[in-house]
């Protein structure tokens, strides 16, 4: 039992990391075609059919590019900017339920990689860690564009991580536990968090946007005014660990708000399911449904980068300071004053 | 216990290379990385809110703000300023008497086995939240008042005056 146990969590992770990677990879795709369709264009069409052999095109070009290393850089500290990028990427896949218990082979697995008890707080603080890549990588470059864009990167990611967790705190009231396993079971059938919390899930939903540096909140690699941002020195596969680290942070985003707010992988009706296909059938049907809810998710990020302009910085500002924190404050009170009402 | 002295001469090994770092955003990266060790340290010793609390509140803000402010300030060989030597001697002599200080009020002290724990599971969210709210209520209130006068302190200090201005 022990040795299956762990056989079947080391399978999960590989899974659980080859997803990530490849979800990553196709949103790259994903998002030229959803910036064409919202265009008017065709996008990309050469590579395969439809396309769709275009990110291993571009992923066999990153690599065979030349290693430029800029000679006023700090050498080890402009690799160790991107590799950290990449890396809090990816450790916070670690916490997030997939889906129920599975029965195979009268084995009970969980779809979980670690079911820690203060799992959101993890995803916190690896997201809070997701800045020092771009800190790092930008000072590091020794360019005053790429310093002024981690600059950014750091006072945005900063500011948005204050009305983040205060949203969360309001969720958190209704829940009354951090482990995020917990808060997906609580989530059963059609009783979703966003009901209960549609002010929270709208300020989670801009701070996701903000900790991501998607657009409209991407600041800091804004080429009308800094060229590339934090990555103008970057070049070959260390710039596209850049990139490709925004990417699987939109993927992970996109599961903790699936996670947090529209039910994991529960769905309407999913007791009637599981009674007729059996526990086995039953959890890889939710974790579908979670996975459809990650990729609208996903399509609602690059929905708004194609739809909403830029920032200005002191508009970025104001937002998250002078709006988002009070209304989160104001969220806060009203779920309390609720809640004990209804008590 | 081998991990709690690997992990204790890592923090030791990292805070040292913070002061003698000559660069100033080096010394904030080992900073970074002795925190990192501190949580470590609080895991070992099974305060899971703590840990997490350490890494999100110091590793992800505050040092980011450190960070932040060393690199906007242009730290060149050039505008390093040159001390006199008496300055460096005196710096010299106070930590000279300091670490005699340290060393002989250490020497007093009996020996604690910091390794066992008398409640193992009092760093658990839960436990955690009904000790502060029951016993140290009183002083967990106190606290957040303090924090919150030095935050409107702080605010005073950085908006202008408008008369002078």
């Amino acid at each position: 039992m022990e040795t299956t146990d762990l056989i079947f969590r080391i399978v999960l992770i590989v899974i659980i990391f080859a997803i990530s990677l490849v979800v990553a990879m196709y949103s790259t795709y994903a998002e030229r075609k959803v910036a064409a369709f919202f265009q008017d264009r065709i996008g990309p069409n050469r590579a395969g059919p439809w396309g769709i052999l275009q990110p291993l095109a571009d992923g066999g070009k990153m690599f065979l590019k030349e290693e430029i290393i800029p000679t006023n850089a700090t050498p080890f500290l402009f690799i160790v900017g991107p590799s950290l990028a990449i890396l809090t990427a990816c450790i916070g896949s670690a916490v997030i339920p997939w889906g129920q218990a599975i029965v195979i082979g009268g084995h009970t697995f969980d779809l979980q990689v670690t079911d820690i008890n203060v799992g959101i707080l993890y995803i916190f603080g690896v997201v809070s860690l997701g800045v020092y890549g771009i800190m790092i990588g930008g000072w590091a470059s020794n360019n005053k564009y790429s310093l002024l864009g981690a600059i950014r990167a750091a006072s945005q990611n900063i500011s948005y991580e204050i009305s983040m967790g205060l949203s969360i705190i309001a969720l958190l009231m209704l829940t009354g536990t951090l482990s995020l396993k917990e808060i997906a079971e609580q989530q059963h059938g059609f009783a979703w968090n966003v009901w209960r919390q549609p002010l929270g899930f709208v300020l989670f939903l801009v701070c996701a946007f903000a900790e991501t540096n998607r657009s409209p909140f991407d600041l800091p690699e804004c080429e009308t005014e800094l060229v590339g941002g934090y990555h103008t020195e970057y070049s070959s596969m260390k710039l596209g660990f850049y990139l490709f680290a925004e990417y699987i942070n939109m993927f992970i985003s996109s599961a903790v708000m699936a996670t947090l707010y529209w039910g994991g992988y529960n769905y309407p009706g999913m007791d009637w399911v599981a009674a007729h296909v059996g526990p086995t059938i039953a959890p890889i049907i939710g974790v579908v449904v979670f996975f459809g809810k990650i990729f609208f998710s996903i399509f609602f990020f690059m929905w708004v980068r194609w739809t909403i302009p830029r920032f200005r910085y002191d508009q970025l500002m104001d937002l998250g300071w002078k709006v988002l924190i009070p209304l989160a404050i104001a969220n806060i009170v009203l779920t309390g004053v609720i809640t004990t009402l209804l008590n | 216990m081998s991990t709690f002295y690997f992990i204790a001469f890592l923090s030791i090994f990292f805070s040292i290379l913070v002061i003698s770092a000559k660069n100033p955003v080096h010394s904030i990266l080992y900073l970074i990385l002795t925190f990192f060790t501190f949580t470590i340290h609080y895991i070992l010793m099974n305060a899971q809110f703590l840990a997490i609390v350490n890494f999100i509140v110091y590793m992800g803000a505050i040092l980011v703000l450190f960070l932040y402010t060393l690199m906007l300030i242009n730290l060149n060989k050039e505008s390093e300023p040159v001390k006199p030597f008496m300055v460096k001697f005196a710096g010299v002599f106070g930590g000279g008497i300091l670490i005699v200080a340290l060393v002989a009020s250490l020497k007093s002290l009996g020996v604690s086995n910091p390794v066992i724990l008398k409640n193992p599971d009092l760093g658990l969210v839960k436990n955690l939240g009904k000790v502060l709210f029951n016993e140290f209520l009183m002083p967990f209130e106190v606290s957040s008042v303090l924090l919150l006068s030095a935050m409107v302190g702080a605010v005073l200090l950085a908006t202008k005056d408008p008369k002078t201005a």
